[in-house]
């Protein structure tokens, strides 16, 4: 941030976070603990079709080598 | 997936003005009330007169802090490691690099995965973008920026067109040709302009549009077929290193965090800051929105990764250990949000349980410092790429 001497400019400034902070302080927040119930349930419902997470058949994934080569 | 951002879906009469309007949900002396944001705006701007000095400015500042702290701790009834004990904790982890691609002459800064889980585009500091198939690690196509330092890269939602850009100060789109022949730099279009680095670019749902970060401390949306700029983002004190859109539908908000250790939440439409989130304490290098958009992750040089709830406005997880020293540039979730892929300065790549908090592995392999982690969007395999001039493709 530039340091200018006239002082409208960082009365300015200031005012803008101002108005930036009542703004913030007055949206609707939620309890901790619901919040966290939802992202544990997202993951637990989401879980099972994350092949990361649960793996999945090597034939399925196309970046792992399949285990059986088919030459003969 | 449910489509759970923060700004309000909800449509219609403000209790204020009574027009139609998208609504922001808030609290007016403790009763809920849903006004439009323009009625927000002037309610907020109420008493700012010209006759106030910087000293009442100040300390009505100082209050606001203190009352955001107070209105914020009082929800932080419990933490999410508690809520989440009675989860089965995750088994052993087998990751290994699939594919190495090699090819590039100097650092990998950054990058993107294209729709159809299989190509890659990166970008390096000699100036080269790469296009690569990921299954057969061939190169498909290959530019050469006029500048060097190509810290951002992506690939347009069309698959047919990259996004990049860095110490030239713009973000130029490439559409790629079925022709390999081709020049690809003589169809080069300029989008962005910025007067600072450009440290991250996103294409939006379409390839039409581009969001984009700079070293300049702002954010801007652009259209790239005129190269207008359709909105700017003011609100960051220092540069702004990583950007990440919301993954709903719609998209209207995105997530973005830079030098001055805080993490800003956008209206695409408005250009108003929503929230804002200032708990690190050093540099966030990238932030990525966890895969309900409800909450999002950031990576920082102050060696810690954290988890902050939209609906709780607040932090939520710190994922750090004492024997993490070094900064993590590049997190991104797993697809179903349990696994947090952070990428760190120590060469080493770790794997967190995002709601127990624990780690569960540590990946190694690069000889350099991680710079980019990114997940593919069908979920099956994760890439990183490093300082060592080298991609990794685990799985």
């Amino acid at each position: 941030m530039s340091n200018n001497n006239a002082s409208s400019s960082s009365v300015a400034v200031v005012q803008k976070a101002v108005k930036q902070l009542r703004l913030e302080a007055k949206i609707r927040r939620i309890n901790v603990s619901q919040a966290a119930t939802d992202l544990k349930n997202f993951c637990l419902q989401n879980g099972h079709k994350d092949p990361l997470l649960v793996g999945v058949p090597s034939s399925d994934n196309p970046f792992r080598p399949p285990k059986s080569c088919g030459l003969l | 997936m449910c489509d759970q951002t923060f700004l309000a879906i909800t449509f219609g009469p403000c209790d204020n003005c009574s027009q139609n309007k998208p609504l922001m949900n808030i609290y007016l002396k403790n009763e809920p009330i849903n006004y439009c944001s323009l009625c927000v705006e002037l309610m907020a701007c109420q008493g700012l007169a010209k006759g106030e000095t910087i000293h009442t400015l100040k300390t009505e500042s100082e209050t606001l802090k203190a009352k955001l702290e107070e209105e914020r701790a009082k929800l932080h009834d419990v933490e999410l490691h508690q809520v989440a004990e009675k989860i089965e904790a995750l088994g052993q982890f087998v990751m290994k690099t699939r594919r190495t691609l090699k090819g590039h002459g100097n650092k990998v800064l950054c990058m993107d995965w294209c729709r159809d889980k299989r190509r890659i585009v990166s970008s390096s500091q000699d100036g080269k973008v790469i296009v690569w198939d990921a299954y057969t690690t061939n190169k498909e196509h290959a530019v050469t920026m006029p500048c060097t330092w190509v810290m951002a890269c992506a690939y347009a939602p069309s698959g047919c067109a990259v996004a990049c850009g860095g110490l030239d100060n713009k973000c130029s789109v490439y559409p790629l040709s079925l022709d390999k022949n081709e020049n690809l730099a003589a169809k080069k279009k300029s989008v962005a302009m910025h007067t600072n680095y450009l440290s991250s670019c996103s294409f939006t749902n379409s390839d039409m549009q581009i969001l984009t970060s700079s070293g300049d401390g702002t954010c801007a949306l652009w259209d790239v077929e005129s190269g207008q700029l359709l909105q700017s983002f003011h609100g960051h004190s220092a540069d702004v290193l990583s950007l990440n859109l919301a993954p709903s539908e719609t998209g209207n908000t995105f997530v973005s965090g830079g030098c001055d250790k805080k993490a800003n939440v956008w209206d695409m439409r408005s250009g108003q800051n929503v929230q804002s989130f200032e708990t690190h304490e050093s540099d966030i290098n990238c932030v990525k929105y966890y895969p309900s958009g409800d909450a999002f992750a950031t990576g920082s040089d102050d060696a810690t990764c954290r988890l902050y709830d939209l609906r709780a406005d607040r932090e939520v997880a710190i994922y750090s250990k004492e024997s993490i020293i070094f900064g993590a540039s590049s997190v991104d979730f797993s697809l179903s949000g349990r696994l947090l892929f952070a990428g760190y300065n120590d060469y080493t790549i770790n794997v967190w349980d995002v709601l127990k908090g624990t780690r569960v592995a540590i990946l190694f392999g690069h000889e350099n410092r991680v710079s980019t982690v990114r997940v593919s969007p069908d979920g099956t395999a994760f890439c990183s790429g490093s300082w060592d001039s080298t991609l990794r493709i685990w799985a």
